[in-house]
C-alpha cells in the first residue's frame, strides 16, 4: 500500500561485508589529525554539533543554560563557533527557539513518540506538526523499528513520507537506531529507505541504545548517501549521534565524511554530530592545541 | 559542411553540460590533513655496512661496497658491502659449521626459544624496524608499522613454537633438518620476507645465508644485529647483501642444501634449472598476475576497498597484486565509477608521513618499467585513469592508475607490472570470468567478490591459484600458507604446509 | 629388449583392449601346458598341428584418449625376452604420440579431478578387481618379459593390486590429512586443501615395470591429477597390457595415457611440454633425470625424482605419494553478519 513503491527498490540496496566495512572503517580511524587540521578539525567539528539534552528531568533551566553554550561554547573567545543546533524535546522547543532567538543556531526537535517510536502514526503526526508550530526548524524522527525488522518496509516508508509531509519547511532527520538494527546489511538498507522517502538527513541513533553512532556503521550510512547522490544528485546530510565523546571520535568523522563525500558534506548544512558533552572536550583539545598543555575539567563550564 | 561543423559543436556542447550537471563529489581542501612526519631520528645508519657472516660484522672479502638510497629522496643513505664468492663461501662453510656443532644438535625447544628472543627483541625495535623499513624501501610507514613489521614477528612467534612440534606435523615421520638454506628475497618486502625464510628454516633445525635485494639491505641487517643481540650462535644466520651475481653464487654453493626464492619467474626458472641434479631442495615464490573478481552481487563498496588494497597496496610491488580486475558487465560501470573516486583520495607522496597511502616506488629502474608499460597500455588502446594527485618532485613516485577498456591480449593484462596500475576487463557469466582468470600462466592468488555463499566455493575451487581471497584480498598471516600455481612457484611459506621445505623427512 | 627399430605396424586393427585381451584372461591349466609347450628360448612351439591352427601374435599398441591406437610414427619395436627370443612388437611412441596424449590428458582432467572421492576410490578399486581378474596374464608377461620366477612374477601382480586397493582407500581421506584450517589472527575463515595439480608426467621405472607403474601412477590419479606415463622401456609388455584394465574399469577415457618407446627420445618434449605441470621421475637415468629436471623449468614444472629401493616395501606407498602431486590452496574468508 506504500504511496510511492518505486521509491525504495529493496532489489537494489547492495550488501554490506561486515569485515570489509569494519577494516575501512578502522584503516581511516588510523589518519595521523595534528596541529593545523587538528585545529581546524575541532572548530568545524563545533560548528556541526547538534548540542543535545534529551532527558526526562529536561526542565526550561537545563534548556536556556544549554542554549547559552550553544551560542557561545567558549565565553570570551569568538573564534569558537556557535553549535549547529539545540536538540530538544518537544516541550522545550518554543523556550530553545526564544533563547536562541537571533544566533544563528537552529533548533531541533525529536518527534514520533522519541525513542521508541511505538505510538500511532496519528500521534507521530501530532507530535511533529506541534514540534514545528512551536518554531522546530529540524525534527529528529525515528523509525518504526519494529515494522522494519517484521519487513513492512512499505509502513515505514509510508510513516516517513507522512512525517515529511508534516515537517513542512522544516528539515527532517531520520533516525534509524542502527543498534536495534544489528546488521550492516540493515542500516544500509534503512538509510536507502529513508532517503528514498525525502529525508534531509539520516541520523544513526537516539542516543538510547548501545552501540550507537559506531564508525563503520557511519560510513555504511555515509556511502549510502555518496550513492544517492550519485544516481539522484540530491544530497543528504549526516548524522551520527550518542557515544560520541571525544574530540578524537569527533575528528574520526570528519575524516570519515571527508574521504567518503568529499568537501561538499564538510558543512552543518549536511553533517552534524548529536552529543550531549562531546562540546567541552573539543573546547579542552583546543586548549592544548594552543597552550601546549593537557587540560582539566573543571576548566570548563558544562552547561 | 557549416551545418555539420555547428551541429558537431553542439553535440559537444551538450555532452559538456551534461558532464558539468552529473553529480560530482570534489574531494578538495576543505578540510586539510597537517604532515604527519613519524620522526626518522630513531634509526641511525651507518654510513658502512658490512656483511653478517659467522656472528660477526665484516667487509666483503673484495673490499666492493653498493650505495643503498632512500627511493624517495634519492639520497643515499649508506654504502653496503657487496657480497662476492669468497664471502658467500665463507658465509655458507660458516652455516655448515653452525648447522653440524651446534644448531642441529640443540634441543629443539631451546631453538624455539631463541626465535622467541628474536621476535621480543623485534617487538621492542618495532618502530625502529618500520622507520628503517620505509626509508630504505618507499612503502608508507603505516604498512611498515602496520604490516610489515607486525607480521615479521608473528612468524618468529610462529615458527618458534614449532621447532620442538615438527613430529606433529609430520606423523610417521622422523624429521631431520636439511642443512644449510641459501635464501634471495625481493625488495618489496624485505624485513617480511626475510622473517619468512629465516624463521621456518631455523625452527626446523637449519642454518642460513640469505641474500637480502640489492636497493633494500638495511632491515635485513637490522635483523642480523637483533640476532647478534639475542645470542644466536654465530653462523646459524648469515647475511650477505649484493646483487643477482651475489644470489647466483649462493644457488650454486655446492654446500647449499637447499634453496628458497622469492622474486621474478624469469630468475626463478634460471634458478630450476641452475640445481637441477644437484639434489638441492628448491621452493620457489615468484610472480603473479591475480585476477580479482567483482560479481554483480556482491558487496560493491567492499570489493572496492579489496581492488585498491589489491593493487595500491605497497604501491603494487607485490607478487600476489590483484592486478587484473575481472568484473561483471552489469556493475562496471559503477565499480569503475567508485574506482575513480576512490583513486582520488589515496594519498600518495612522502612515505614517512603516517596518512600517506601510496609511498614511493622501490627503485628508478621499477619506476621505468612502469611507465613503458603503463604508455604501452595507452598505446595498444587502453583507456587510462590515473588520479589527479600531485606526486614530488624528488625520489620515484608514480600515481595509482588504472585502464578500462582492456583486452584479455594487452600487455598490461598479461605482464606482471608490479606497480601501482590495474588493468579492468569485463566478464558475462561465471564460467567466462573462471576462464578469463586462469588464462595467464602465473597462478598465485585470485581474489572473488560476491555475497553468495554457494558461488564463492564453486569459484574459489575453480581458480588455479595458491591463495584465494574471497571478499577480501592481500591477507596474510604466518599460520596461513601462501604460494602459488602453475609458473607462480612451488612450495609453501607459512603455516604447517611451509615447514614441508625445511625438514627433511624419513 | 632389443629394439628393432623401423617396422612399421603389422596391420592389426585397432581395437578395444576388451577384444583382444582373450589370449591373457587367466586360464591356469592352459597356462601350464604353455609353459610345458616352451623351448628353452622362451619361444613358443608350433603348436598349430596339435591345437588345429597359428598363434596369434599381439601387437601392443599406445593407450591415449581411452584408446589404442597406433604410434603416428608408423614405427614400431620388437620386444624380447631376456633370452632374445620375440615376444611382441610394441608401437615406439613419437613426441606427437606424447602432445596428443597431453592434449587429451588435459582435456580430462578438469572433469576427473571434479569427480567425488568416493567415486574416484570406486574407480581405483575397480581397476584392481579387474587385474585380478587377469593375474595368470600378468604373471606370465612378467615372467616371459623379465624372467621372473613364477612366484616372484606372482608376489609383483599381487602387490600391484594391493597397491591400488591401498590408494583406493586413500581417495576420500588425504584431503583431510593435507588440508588444514588455519587459525590466522584476524575475523576470517582461512583453510587449505589439497589440489590436483593437473597433468602429470610419469617416468615409470624400467623394473619392475608392472608395480613401479601402478606404484607412481596410482597417487597421482588419485590426487585427482591425469597422468600421461612413459612406460618401462626395456619392459612394456605388463604395462601396455595394463591399459587393458584401465580401459575396462570405468576409468574415464584420457587420464592414463601410456606411451611406449624410447625415453631419451621423449623424455625432453616431456620435460618441455608448456602444459604438463608435474613430473615423476622414476627412470632411474641420473644422466636423463637431469636432463629432465633442466627442461622442468621452462614452466616452473613441480619434479619430483624417486629411486625407490624396494617396491614392495610398505616404504613404497602411502600419502607422501600423494602429497606430492597435490597443490596447497589456501582460501580466505571473512566472517561476519
Amino acid at each position: 500500500m506504500s504511496a510511492l513503491p518505486s521509491l525504495f527498490d529493496l532489489s537494489r540496496v547492495p550488501p554490506v561485508d561486515q569485515v570489509g566495512i569494519e577494516e575501512r572503517a578502522a584503516g581511516l580511524a588510523r589518519r595521523s589529525i595534528k596541529k593545523e587540521a587538528k585545529r581546524a578539525g575541532i572548530l568545524l567539528a563545533m560548528s556541526m554539533l547538534d548540542l543535545t539534552t534529551l532527558e526526562g528531568k529536561d526542565s526550561e533551566g537545563k534548556v536556556r543554560q544549554l542554549c547559552r553554550k550553544a551560542i557561545r561554547p567558549l565565553p570570551g573567545d569568538p573564534t569558537v563557533p556557535h553549535v549547529a543546533a539545540i536538540c530538544v524535546y518537544p516541550n522545550f522547543v518554543a523556550i530553545a527557539k526564544d533563547a536562541l532567538a537571533g544566533s544563528g543556531v537552529k533548533v531541533a526537535s525529536v518527534a514520533t513518540g522519541f525513542p521508541a517510536g511505538q505510538v500511532p502514526l496519528p500521534v507521530k503526526l501530532d507530535d511533529t506538526r506541534r514540534a514545528v508550530s512551536a518554531g522546530a526548524d529540524e525534527i529528529d524522527m525515528v523509525i518504526d523499528r519494529g515494522a522494519f525488522l517484521s519487513g513492512e518496509y512499505d509502513r515505514v516508508t509510508d510513516e516517513i513520507l507522512a512525517v515529511k509531509e508534516a515537517c513542512g519547511a522544516a528539515h527532517l532527520k531520520v533516525i534509524l537506531e542502527t543498534g536495534e538494527l544489528e546488521t550492516y546489511d540493515n542500516v544500509r538498507r534503512a538509510s536507502d529507505l529513508a532517503m528514498a522517502a525525502g529525508a534531509d538527513f539520516i541520523k544513526t541513533s537516539t542516543g538510547k541504545v548501545t552501540p550507537a553512532a559506531t564508525p563503520p556503521v557511519v560510513l555504511v550510512m555515509l556511502e549510502a548517501i555518496r550513492d544517492h547522490y550519485l544516481a539522484t544528485g540530491r544530497r543528504v546530510g549526516m548524522k551520527p549521534a550518542g557515544g560520541i565523546k571525544t574530540s578524537k571520535q569527533a575528528l574520526h568523522l570528519l575524516v570519515l565524511v571527508k574521504e567518503t563525500l568529499g568537501d561538499a558534506w564538510l558543512t552543518p548544512d549536511l553533517f552534524r554530530i548529536g552529543a550531549s558533552t562531546l562540546a567541552n572536550d573539543l573546547l579542552m583539545q583546543l586548549a592544548k592545541e594552543s597552550t601546549g598543555r593537557y587540560q582539566n575539567e573543571d576548566y570548563f563550564t558544562k552547561d | 559542411m557549416a551545418t555539420e561543423i555547428d551541429e558537431r559543436a553542439e553535440r559537444k556542447t551538450a555532452t559538456s553540460r551534461s558532464e558539468a550537471e552529473r553529480p560530482r563529489i570534489e574531494f578538495g581542501t576543505a578540510w586539510e590533513y597537517s604532515p604527519a612526519p613519524e620522526a626518522a631520528d630513531i634509526v641511525s645508519i651507518e654510513k658502512r655496512e658490512t656483511l653478517f657472516i659467522n656472528g660477526r660484522f665484516v667487509p666483503a672479502r673484495s673490499g666492493r661496497v653498493f650505495e643503498t638510497i632512500n627511493p624517495a629522496t634519492e639520497e643515499v643513505l649508506s654504502e653496503v658491502a657487496e657480497g662476492g664468492a669468497a664471502d658467500i663461501d665463507a658465509a655458507v662453510r660458516a652455516a655448515e659449521e653452525a648447522h653440524r656443532k651446534r644448531w642441529s644438535k640443540l634441543k629443539p625447544a631451546e631453538r624455539g626459544k631463541y626465535l622467541y628472543r628474536i621476535a621480543r627483541l623485534m617487538q621492542e625495535k618495532s618502530r625502529e624496524l618500520a622507520v628503517l623499513e620505509t626509508i630504505n624501501g618507499g612503502k608508507p610507514i603505516k604498512e611498515s608499522r602496520d604490516v610489515d613489521v607486525p607480521l615479521a614477528i608473528a612468524h618468529f612467534f610462529y615458527h618458534a613454537g614449532w621447532a620442538d612440534k615438527l613430529e606433529y606435523a609430520f606423523p610417521r615421520h622422523r624429521v631431520s633438518s636439511i642443512g644449510v638454506c641459501g635464501q634471495i628475497i625481493p625488495w618489496n618486502f624485505p624485513l617480511l620476507m626475510a622473517a619468512w625464510k629465516i624463521a621456518p628454516a631455523l625452527a626446523a633445525g637449519n642454518t642460513v645465508v640469505l641474500k637480502p635485494a640489492e636497493t633494500t639491505p638495511l632491515t635485513s641487517l637490522a635483523l642480523a644485529r637483533i640476532c647478534q643481540e639475542a645470542d644466536l650462535p654465530p653462523g646459524v644466520v648469515n647475511i650477505v647483501p649484493g646483487a643477482g651475481e651475489t644470489g647466483a653464487q649462493l644457488v650454486n654453493h655446492p654446500r647449499v642444501r637447499k634453496v628458497a626464492f622469492t622474486g621474478s619467474t624469469e630468475v626463478g626458472k634460471l634458478i630450476q634449472r641452475a640445481i637441477a641434479g644437484t639434489g638441492k631442495r628448491l621452493s620457489l615464490e615468484l610472480g603473479g598476475k591475480a585476477a580479482n573478481i567483482v560479481f554483480e552481487d556482491a558487496a560493491i563498496d567492499q570489493a572496492v576497498e579489496g581492488i585498491v588494497n589489491g593493487i595500491y597496496f605497497n604501491q603494487g610491488h607485490v607478487c600476489c597484486a590483484g592486478s587484473r580486475l575481472l568484473v561483471q558487465e552489469s556493475v562496471a560501470e559503477r565499480v569503475i565509477q567508485k574506482l575513480k573516486l576512490r583513486i582520488e583520495t589515496l594519498r600518495v607522496g612522502d612515505p614517512m608521513d603516517k596518512n600517506t597511502d601510496v609511498g614511493a616506488i622501490n627503485s628508478r629502474m621499477q619506476l621505468d618499467k612502469i611507465r613503458e608499460l603503463v604508455a604501452c597500455g595507452v598505446e595498444e588502446g587502453a583507456l587510462l585513469h590515473q588520479s589527479s594527485c600531485a606526486l614530488p618532485a624528488k625520489g620515484f613516485f608514480f600515481p595509482p592508475t588504472f585502464f578500462s577498456e582492456v583486452a584479455q591480449s594487452h600487455r598490461i593484462a598479461r605482464e606482471e607490472i608490479f606497480g601501482p596500475v590495474l588493468a579492468v576487463m569485463t566478464f558475462r557469466t561465471p564460467d567466462e570470468a573462471v576462464e578469463k582468470a586462469n588464462n595467464i600462466p602465473y597462478g598465485l592468488s585470485a581474489g572473488v567478490w560476491t555475497d553468495k555463499g554457494s558461488k564463492i566455493f564453486q569459484i574459489t575451487s575453480k581458480m588455479r591459484a595458491g591463495v584465494v581471497w574471497a571478499n577480501t584480498f592481500n591477507k596474510f598471516d604466518p599460520a596461513s600458507p601462501f604460494g602459488g600455481y602453475k609458473e607462480s612457484g612451488f612450495g609453501r611459506e607459512g603455516g604447517m604446509h611451509g615447514l614441508r621445505a625445511y625438514v627433511e623427512l624419513s | 629388449m632389443t629394439a628393432k627399430g623401423g617396422r612399421s605396424g603389422n596391420g592389426s586393427r585397432t581395437t578395444r583392449g576388451s577384444e583382444t585381451a582373450a589370449g591373457l584372461r587367466g586360464q591356469p591349466d592352459r597356462e601350464s601346458s604353455d609353459q610345458r609347450e616352451r623351448d628353452g628360448r622362451g619361444t613358443p612351439r608350433s603348436t598349430a598341428s596339435e591345437i588345429g591352427g597359428l598363434g596369434i601374435r599381439k601387437t601392443y599398441k599406445l593407450y591415449v584418449g581411452g584408446e589404442f591406437i597406433r604410434t603416428e610414427s608408423g614405427r614400431a619395436d620388437a620386444v624380447e625376452s631376456p633370452r632374445g627370443a620375440l615376444l611382441a612388437n610394441i608401437s615406439r611412441g613419437s613426441r606427437k604420440d606424447l602432445r596428443e596424449a597431453v592434449r587429451k590428458a588435459r582435456a580430462a582432467q578438469p572433469g576427473w579431478a571434479a569427480r567425488s572421492a568416493y567415486n574416484k576410490g570406486q574407480i581405483l578399486y575397480r581397476m584392481a578387481e579387474m587385474l585380478e581378474g587377469r593375474v595368470d596374464g600378468f604373471e606370465k608377461l612378467l615372467r616371459d618379459g623379465r624372467g621372473l620366477t613364477p612366484a616372484a612374477a606372482r608376489r609383483e601382480v599381487r602387490a600391484s593390486i594391493d597397491r591400488l586397493v591401498h590408494y583406493a582407500g586413500w581417495s576420500d581421506k588425504f584431503t583431510a590429512l593435507l588440508g588444514t584450517v588455519n587459525p590466522v589472527a584476524s575475523s576470517y575463515f582461512d583453510f587449505s586443501v589439497p589440489e590436483a595439480m593437473g597433468v602429470v608426467g610419469i617416468v615409470a621405472p624400467d623394473a619392475p615395470d608392472l608395480l613401479g607403474l601402478v606404484t607412481h601412477l596410482a597417487p597421482v590419479l588419485v590426487a585427482g591429477n591425469t597422468a600421461v606415463v612413459l612406460v618401462s622401456e626395456k619392459h612394456p609388455l605388463a604395462s601396455l597390457e595394463l591399459a587393458e584394465v584401465f580401459a575396462t574399469s570405468d576409468l574415464p577415457a584420457a587420464v592414463v595415457n601410456l606411451i611406449s618407446g624410447r625415453r631419451e627420445e621423449l623424455v625432453p618434449h616431456l620435460a618441455r611440454h608448456m602444459d604438463v605441470q608435474a613430473i615423476s621421475d622414476a627412470g632411474g637415468d641420473r644422466a636423463l633425470s637431469k636432463l629432465l629436471a633442466e627442461d622442468a623449468a621452462v614452466n616452473v614444472k613441480r619434479v619430483r625424482r624417486y629411486e625407490l629401493r624396494d617396491y614392495q616395501s610398505d616404504e613404497a606407498q602411502g600419502l607422501d605419494f600423494i602429497e606430492a602431486f597435490v597443490e596447497i590452496k589456501t582460501t580466505w574468508h571473512p566472517i561476519g553478519v
